[in-house]
């Protein structure tokens, strides 16, 4: 796909686009990383706390802990969206706060805010998943695929 | 009159009898806000939504500009301005609320010079006597247009840019004092294959080089004639750029004389990655800041080249690079 982008190009383009390179900031990738390591990590130790919570507290056992504690995180997820700080965490943090279930709902409420000015049903309601339609799609899209190959593999095995 | 390829020359020098700025909350921080006519410090401007607080921008700068001109908004003839949204809904319905007589220009970011240059071409050849160049932009409107929602966690590149909030608008006339336009260059449409959205500084230096280019060829100026050449919004990454290229192309304009309106607004910022853009950027900067220097005599002679990125959210979507504009006026005392 680049390379079929770039047999395009003048070579006055190619030039030009050789020069702005060499301007361009780099991206800061080893602190990126650290960074989406650290916060990511943090942010599966405070699940993990939640759901230890849970199982100690609430008498829930591991499995049946996993529903209320993401629950918990996209609630305070949605909330540090609501208050303005999620995205300015995420500025600094990078994929460290996308990755997460937090990530997720991030989009979800952010675009929902967003587009409260267009009305609940033409705003809110059809901008909501804007961000995370792709995600849902893709994601059960992928998942009925290696559904498909898990009931292949199963009835080659047996 | 057209002198060159594409520089009009303005025999009767219009005059600029008024101008203002408004700005937003970032834009108070930065270290022009001594410039700003108003600044707010509410984002939403007490609006439910931002589309409508970018409206409100662009009606206070109309009536501050006017105000500052010693003139009733009945006075001017032709309203010409544009904003970065989609149907140009701020201009229009601000136009809508002034009543005055409108043309809409999109031009991306460079849309403050070309309505300015527009405006002064009017004034010149006597199809006007008073004509108000409006453009404004908004951090949150753009944002939501162009990118992403606000709130919503991504992280930008180091090249990224501030969709400055912010408007600003000039009274063009015939008489009366104030500084002058002394010619206005419309650019070409420069494309050079580039097409990240997060690098608009870098896509449009291109451009800008183009039309200065034109400029000193089309009016056969000497490089040292203008105190200060401004660029619109190319921010650290552009300036940069466009400081290698002008030497190459044989412009040898003396580089501590050319500074860039993306740089200045919010100084070193961090929080702003590259600089300012959006084409409250030149607008507000130009009709603040540069005229009241101007004014004071600080400088005499200035180009300000505005630069404009002519893409859309679709576009991009659609693989497309992305197509550059710039348009330069020349602004003099006399």
């Amino acid at each position: 796909m680049a390379d079929h982008k770039k047999k395009r190009l003048t070579p006055v383009q190619l030039q030009y686009q050789e020069l702005a390179k060499r301007h361009e900031p780099p991206r800061p990738l080893a602190r990126n990383f650290l960074r989406a390591f650290l916060v990511g990590g943090v942010i599966c130790i405070i699940g993990q706390a939640i759901q230890e919570i849970f199982i100690r507290f609430f008498h829930f056992t591991e499995k049946t802990a996993s529903n209320p504690t993401v629950a918990v995180l996209i609630l305070l997820s949605v909330l540090l969206t609501g208050f303005g700080v999620y995205d300015r965490i995420a500025q600094w943090a990078g994929a460290g706060t996308s990755v997460p279930v937090t990530g997720f709902a991030n989009s979800i409420a952010s675009a929902a805010i967003e587009h409260r000015s267009e009305g609940y049903v033409l705003g809110v309601g059809s901008n909501m998943f804007k961000l995370a339609g792709s995600v849902i799609v893709f994601g059960v899209f992928s998942a009925f695929v290696i559904g498909v190959i898990k009931a292949i593999w199963k009835m080659g095995w047996q | 009159m057209l002198t060159g390829h594409q520089t009009w020359v303005f025999a009767n020098k219009p005059v600029i009898v008024g101008s203002s700025a408004i700005g937003g909350p970032f834009e108070a921080k930065g270290p022009l806000a001594d410039d700003f006519d108003t600044t707010h410090g509410d984002l939403m401007l007490g609006q439910d939504s931002w589309e409508k607080a970018e409206k409100v921008l662009f009606e206070e700068a109309s009536d501050k500009a006017i105000e500052k001109a010693g003139l009733t908004k009945e006075k001017i003839r032709f309203l010409i301005g544009g904003d970065l949204l989609n149907q140009l809904i701020s201009a229009s319905f601000a136009a809508r609320t002034l009543a005055i007589p409108y043309l809409g220009v999109f031009g991306a970011c460079s849309t403050a010079m070309e309505s300015l240059a527009l405006a002064a071409q009017l004034v010149d050849s006597q199809a006007a006597d008073y004509v108000l160049a409006v453009t404004g932009s908004h951090n949150g409107a753009a944002e939501k247009q162009y990118r992403y929602p606000t709130e919503y966690g991504s992280q930008k590149p180091p090249t990224a840019q501030w969709t400055v909030t912010g408007a600003g608008a000039a009274v063009v006339a015939r008489e009366g004092s104030g500084p002058r336009i002394t010619s206005a260059t419309i650019g070409r449409v420069v494309d050079m294959g580039l097409s990240d959205p997060f690098n608009m500084g870098a896509a449009m230096a291109p451009a800008a080089l183009s039309t200065i280019e034109a400029h000193f060829r089309d009016r056969q100026l000497d490089f040292y004639h203008y105190d200060l050449i401004v660029t619109g919004d190319l921010a650290r990454v552009g300036h940069a750029i466009l400081s290698e290229l002008l030497p190459k192309h044989n412009i040898k304009i003396p580089l501590e004389r050319y500074v860039d309106c993306g740089m200045l607004i919010y100084g070193d910022n961090p929080a702003v990655w590259a600089g300012g853009s959006g084409c409250g950027c030149c607008a507000t900067v130009t009709y603040g800041h540069l005229l009241n220097r101007m004014r004071e005599g600080k400088w005499h002679r200035m180009l300000v080249v505005a630069t404009g990125a002519l893409l859309s959210p679709m576009s991009y979507q659609q693989g497309e690079s992305i197509p550059c504009i710039a348009h330069a006026v020349s602004i003099e005392n006399e």
